[in-house]
């Protein structure tokens, strides 16, 4: 929370030095913005060159394997065994969609729309419930409100097998395992975003402004729909989209609670499918490849799309 | 504040609070519960299973247990060495994003977080093709520079495995240890150049310190994930099964225990386990730190 204020403070300095955009801060749309502030001092030649030298590399390990899953994907099974793996041989993408879309009946199209459904609908829901409370604890004085905030702040350290275990034996048990709500109801809660959603109200929503809409004679619930979720658009799209990489991201849960493999995730038949390919006769590499570089293309989208939101909620997420 | 007003402020937070009870209390009660119960098979297993109350029996089995125990050890020596180093590495990124231009910083910013954004699912498989023999690239580079590298080899795999997390792992430490620095007061550096401090000695004496808070956050979730391992480890193990046991990390076993062998009960036992360590190793952690920056 320091930070926060800490770089609330930077924006007003900033804004001083700059002239330009200050008071864009946090009080803009509810997102801090990021802000890099040069120090011209200590940029000597050289230093320079070593620093870059640094990030190249840097840089370079971190492109690399995606570099290579892309070029990966465009070989059939004889390139991808044969060719030179940095570089490009016989192009032979289509027919690996092909072969990705068509395999087992289109089964991995299927895992896609369930990947989209629970990480869609599940992070729609969890970030309203998540606002409603980010709201209710940061604006609202009510007895128990500092057990909730525990709670949420404690929840970071429960590990998920201990969770999971039980949650499966309880979905069991009233016929709810391998069905989509088995992963749409546990998306519903999300302690983390409703951290965030805390963060964000406080940075976005006076306290004047829900007194004046009072007098106005406005109820609660039409305060909440009608102004503050309006003005915590970009603060819930943060919340949404960390939720929404969460769930796209999800192994354990999924793998828990989904058995047959008509409601499976991405994630978990392209898991299967690396499990097969050691397993029987077929060659399934290629295939994985391919579905691995698809399945990373709506996360690249959402990120480039939402690059200012999400790196300030990755930050933000760091100030517990 | 008005009466009616703040239980109105109370009923926002009410499908947050019911979810919690359902989904974060029920089953934690419901873990410790059956924690306390084992089947037995009556008779010669042919009178069918009874489900008897032990007390703490599974408690103390677990604690016994040389192969949970193992694969904790395991994951703890692991963290000594991954987590240092992950962090040392993004430290010195952040360090270096934080002396270059904003442009600069900017474009290799978003370069470096690449790897965050890519399922773990999917960075481990394609990891996993990387380090293949037959598919992957690795092998013949190695053999270009002399190396003899296998990586599914058994003394390989942690090594393999620790490259992949720092990998994917390196981007997010880096991005919130650079926040951080960005909140230092820039006049502290001009105070330090005036004295004839090197940009090195700034880094070190100013910078680090600084960050300490994001340091000692970062490390905290490593540790919290790393203690919980399980998607790397399993599927590496899809594709060598022979060099990592089913019994590698905790969470495999807890798995293991709940769905190959159906003792649910042993399992929640072991899980509640690893949640006290958890906590325990989060707050020793925390003292510790917290007390060496006084």
């Amino acid at each position: 929370m320091a930070l926060t204020e800490n770089r609330k403070e930077n924006g007003e300095k900033n804004g001083k030095k700059n002239g330009a955009e200050t008071a864009a801060g946090p009080s803009r749309g509810g997102a801090v913005r990021w802000r890099t502030r040069p120090d011209p001092a200590a940029r000597s030649r050289g230093g320079q060159r070593f620093l870059l030298l640094g990030l190249v590399l840097a840089g370079a390990y971190s492109l690399f394997p995606v570099y290579w899953l892309i070029i990966a994907a465009t070989k059939d099974r004889v390139g991808l065994y044969q060719s030179n793996g940095l570089w490009f041989s016989d192009f032979h993408l289509w027919e690996n969609l092909q072969q990705v879309f068509t395999y087992e009946d289109g089964i991995f199209l299927r895992w896609t729309a369930n990947s989209f459904l629970y990480a869609g609908v599940g992070s729609l829901g969890g970030t309203l419930i998540a606002l409603a409370t980010g709201y209710g604890l940061a604006r609202f004085d009510f007895p128990g409100r500092g057990v909730v905030f525990a709670a949420v702040v404690g929840s970071f350290l429960i590990p998920i097998a201990l969770l999971t275990l039980p949650l499966y034996l309880m979905f069991s048990k009233i016929g709810l395992v391998d069905t989509p709500w088995a992963m749409l109801i546990p998306c519903l809660i999300n302690p983390f975003s409703v951290y965030l959603a805390k963060v964000y109200t406080e940075a976005t929503i006076p306290f004047e402004l829900l007194e004046a809409a009072r007098i106005d004679g406005a109820g609660e619930l039409r305060i909440f729909f009608s102004i503050v979720l309006r003005m915590m658009t970009t603060g819930g799209a943060t919340v949404f989209l960390l939720a929404f990489v969460n769930t796209w991201n999800a192994f354990f849960l999924p793998l828990t609670v989904l058995r047959g493999q008509e409601n499976w995730t991405l994630n978990l038949g392209l898991y299967n499918w690396t499990g097969k390919r050691s397993e029987s006769g077929i060659d399934l590499t290629s295939l994985v490849l391919t579905g691995a570089l698809l399945s990373i293309i709506p996360m690249a989208i959402m990120m480039v799309a939402m690059r200012r939101y999400w790196r300030t909620g990755v930050t933000m997420g760091a100030l517990k | 504040m008005i009466r009616s007003l703040r239980w109105k402020g109370a009923a926002f937070t009410v499908p947050f609070q019911l979810g919690f009870v359902f989904l974060y209390l029920l089953p934690i009660g419901y873990a410790i519960h059956q924690s306390l119960f084992l089947q037995k098979q009556s008779g010669l297993g042919l009178g069918g299973a009874t489900t008897e109350f032990v007390g703490l029996e599974n408690y103390q089995q677990g604690l016994t247990d040389s192969a949970f125990m193992t694969s904790i050890l395991r994951v703890v020596l692991f963290a000594c060495v991954q987590i240092p180093f992950m962090l040392l590495v993004s430290l010195v990124l952040a360090l270096f994003l934080d002396a270059v231009t904003s442009k600069v910083a900017g474009r290799f910013r978003i370069m470096l977080l690449v790897p965050y954004m890519i399922p773990g699912v999917v960075a481990a498989i394609v990891w996993i093709n990387l380090y293949s023999p037959e598919v992957g690239p690795l092998t013949p580079l190695g053999e270009l520079f002399g190396f003899d590298w296998n990586f599914f080899d058994p003394s390989m795999v942690w090594p393999a495995i620790g490259n992949l997390l720092t990998w994917h792992g390196i981007g997010y430490n880096m991005v919130i240890i650079y926040s951080a620095l960005q909140g230092v007061p820039r006049e502290l550096f001009e105070a330090a150049r005036l004295d004839g401090a090197s940009e090195l000695r700034i880094a070190l004496s100013i910078k680090v310190p600084f960050v300490r808070g994001a340091l000692v956050l970062t490390a905290l979730l490593s540790i919290i994930q790393m203690l919980q391992i399980f998607n790397e480890p399993a599927l590496f193990r899809n594709v060598t099964p022979e060099t990592i046991s089913d019994s590698f990390t905790p969470i495999m076993i807890i798995y293991n225990q709940a769905f190959n062998a159906a003792n649910y009960h042993y399992a929640a036992a072991l899980s509640v386990l690893l949640a006290l360590m958890l906590g325990v190793a989060s707050f020793l952690f925390y003292r510790l730190t917290s007390r060496e920056a006084d």
